[in-house]
């Protein structure tokens, strides 16, 4: 099948800074895309641009082989802005009813819509009294209305709490099984949960990495941290045997490269009077988010 | 119902909760009845029906008034939506830029003409008891009011989006809108008499004065609205226009008419541009 979204070695300037530097994505139909990067890191520039509100220096974004920002383009795709205050003597339904009949459908689905985003018992009232989670789901009520058959949000989540990004993210899996494309920006990798079925790293308007999140920790080469609970007269011993750091007196941490694991692990084994618990910490999704969005750019752009 | 039509009920929605049919009709309407109560105390020797006198000093009232109010409602438009970021997600859907405008200026322009319609209403009521029955001839100068200040708040909402589809601050937009109302009711009007005291009888009186006097959408109106008093011209300096075949019938209004299409023609340009 074809790509819903098509970005080919885009890039855009403003003035001296390169927003966006050759940087080439596509969305398959039903795909979910998680667009990871610092502020500035050129993530809301490639979705003004998939929009048609700014023009790219060179290459070109197309929306289902469509030129991004033209009508037929824009009748596929739904936003949801990072920032935004809707009118607060508005209802939920009659700002949802609004951007559906904006979008040619039918004011009635906006009912639907602030149903499948939990907001349908607050739909009568005045959205100046949501709090900012409801306030978040209203934004994504209004993206999903009239079923697009692709989504950008930008930073989605920011301002919900672990349960509703946990509804969110089972909302977005329920639409892209419906064929829906999902392109979602975030600050970091802990936020999406491994929810997302593609990563894409932005770093200063290159893109980094890109690719399933399994394949990015893997080539991350991240150590791993193995943490050993001491008998209290043993700490000194196994620190001096298998190196590492103390903690706590009665604790020696290692740390290791992935294949160097089995080994101590095997090590350790051999000591049972010795060891207390073993701990096993595989790199975080915040540490391998920072191993992309920091190191050197040059070994990076290769791998 | 077509994005136009929606955006225009949203628009109207937003000014009947946001007080702001309230607040337009209470000034209006306060006036109004401020100056047929005052109108009704000064026709006791004059040959003229109460509600013709207020239609007079109506007039003269609505040339400052209703840009006012005109500009307060359009001039958040634009730069308030790019503000609050709405403005991304309108243009994000299929709508072209000019429906949006077209349906703000419907939405506000129906703002204006509940304000309008209901002050309107109470003076001709507050009149008509003063008064005994006025006629039908005032009641239709009072019409013709009603509907001429609509139009004329029709220029300044469309104004107004100039003002706010050239900047991105509101604060700048409601610097620039009461730029251009100083501009235009106030300062336009002194830059005239200046000249027409300075040239006398001269050509400018006589043949560049009427055309700049039709060329500013407010003193258009309110030639419109006098020229059914003849009292009232010969007060003002708008005597000086009188016999002149400029100063005669309905086409005055083409001013007025012109400058609405013109300043919605040049903020559709304008919101082109903008990059939200």
């Amino acid at each position: 099948m074809s790509a819903s979204v098509d970005i080919r070695s885009v890039s855009k300037s403003f003035g001296d800074v390169h927003a966006l530097d050759g940087v080439s994505l596509a969305i398959a139909p039903g795909e979910t895309l998680a667009l990871l990067g610092h502020n500035g890191a050129g993530k809301t520039t490639l979705f003004r641009i998939l929009l048609g509100f700014i023009e790219p220096n060179s290459g070109e974004a197309l929306i289902d082989g469509l030129k991004a920002g033209c009508r037929q383009a824009r009748r596929l795709i739904s936003y949801l802005p990072e920032n935004v205050a809707f009118p607060k003597t508005l209802t939920g339904r009659e700002v949802v009813a609004f951007y559906a009949q904006l979008k040619g459908a039918a004011a009635s689905e906006a009912n639907a819509a602030l149903e499948q985003v939990g907001l349908g018992e607050a739909a009568s009232r005045r959205c100046g009294t949501y709090s900012k989670g409801m306030r978040q789901r209203l934004g994504l009520a209004q993206a999903i209305v009239g079923n697009p058959r692709i989504l950008l949000l930008d930073e989605p989540t920011s301002g919900l709490d672990p349960l509703s990004r946990n509804d969110f993210y089972q909302l977005i899996a329920g639409l892209a099984e419906q064929g829906t494309s999902v392109l979602l920006s975030s600050h970091g990798l802990s936020e999406l949960e491994a929810r997302a079925s593609r990563v894409a790293i932005l770093r200063q308007g290159h893109l980094v990495a890109d690719g399933p999140l399994a394949m990015l920790q893997r080539d991350a080469r991240l150590p791993i941290r193995i943490r050993v609970k001491t008998k209290p007269a043993d700490a000194e011993t196994l620190h001096r045997e298998f190196g590492g750091r103390r903690i706590n007196g009665a604790s020696v941490e290692v740390t290791c490269e992935p294949d160097e694991k089995m080994a101590i692990l095997a090590a350790l084994h051999q000591r049972p009077g010795a060891i207390a618990d073993i701990e096993v910490i595989p790199p975080s999704l915040d540490e391998v988010y920072r191993h992309y969005s920091r190191a050197n750019p040059d070994k990076e752009a290769r791998s | 119902m077509s994005p136009v039509m929606a955006i225009a009920r949203t628009e109207a929605r937003l000014g009947i909760r946001n007080s702001w049919v309230l607040l337009s009709t209470v000034i209006l309407t306060v006036f109004a009845v401020l100056l047929v109560l005052l109108g009704s105390g000064a026709t006791g020797e004059v040959d003229a029906s109460l509600l013709a006198v207020s239609i007079a000093s109506l007039s003269t009232l609505s040339v400052y008034l209703i840009p006012l109010i005109a500009l307060l409602l359009s001039f958040d438009a634009i730069a308030g939506e790019i503000d609050r970021g709405t403005l991304q997600l309108v243009l994000a859907t299929p709508i072209a830029r000019w429906q949006l405008l077209v349906g703000k200026f419907l939405g506000h322009l129906a703002v204006l003409t509940i304000a309008i319609v209901i002050s309107s209403g109470i003076a001709a009521i507050l009149a008509i008891a003063l008064d005994g029955n006025p006629g039908p001839q005032p009641l239709g100068g009072l019409a013709a009011l009603a509907a001429t200040s609509i139009l004329l708040g029709a220029v300044f909402i469309a104004v107004g989006y100039i003002a706010s589809a050239s900047v991105r601050q509101t604060g700048t937009a409601a610097a620039l809108a009461v730029g251009i109302w100083l501009g235009a009711v106030v300062l336009y009007d002194l830059a005239l008499l200046g000249g027409l005291l300075a040239s006398g009888e001269g050509v400018f009186a006589r043949t560049i004065f009427p055309w700049l006097l039709l060329l500013n959408p407010a003193d258009a109106f309110r030639l419109y609205n006098m020229s059914a008093t003849d009292t009232a011209l010969v007060q003002t300096g708008l005597g000086a226009v009188s016999g002149s075949p400029l100063a005669q019938g309905a086409w005055v209004l083409a001013s007025p008419l012109a400058w609405t299409l013109a300043a919605i023609s040049v903020a559709v340009v304008l919101l082109g541009r903008v990059r939200p």
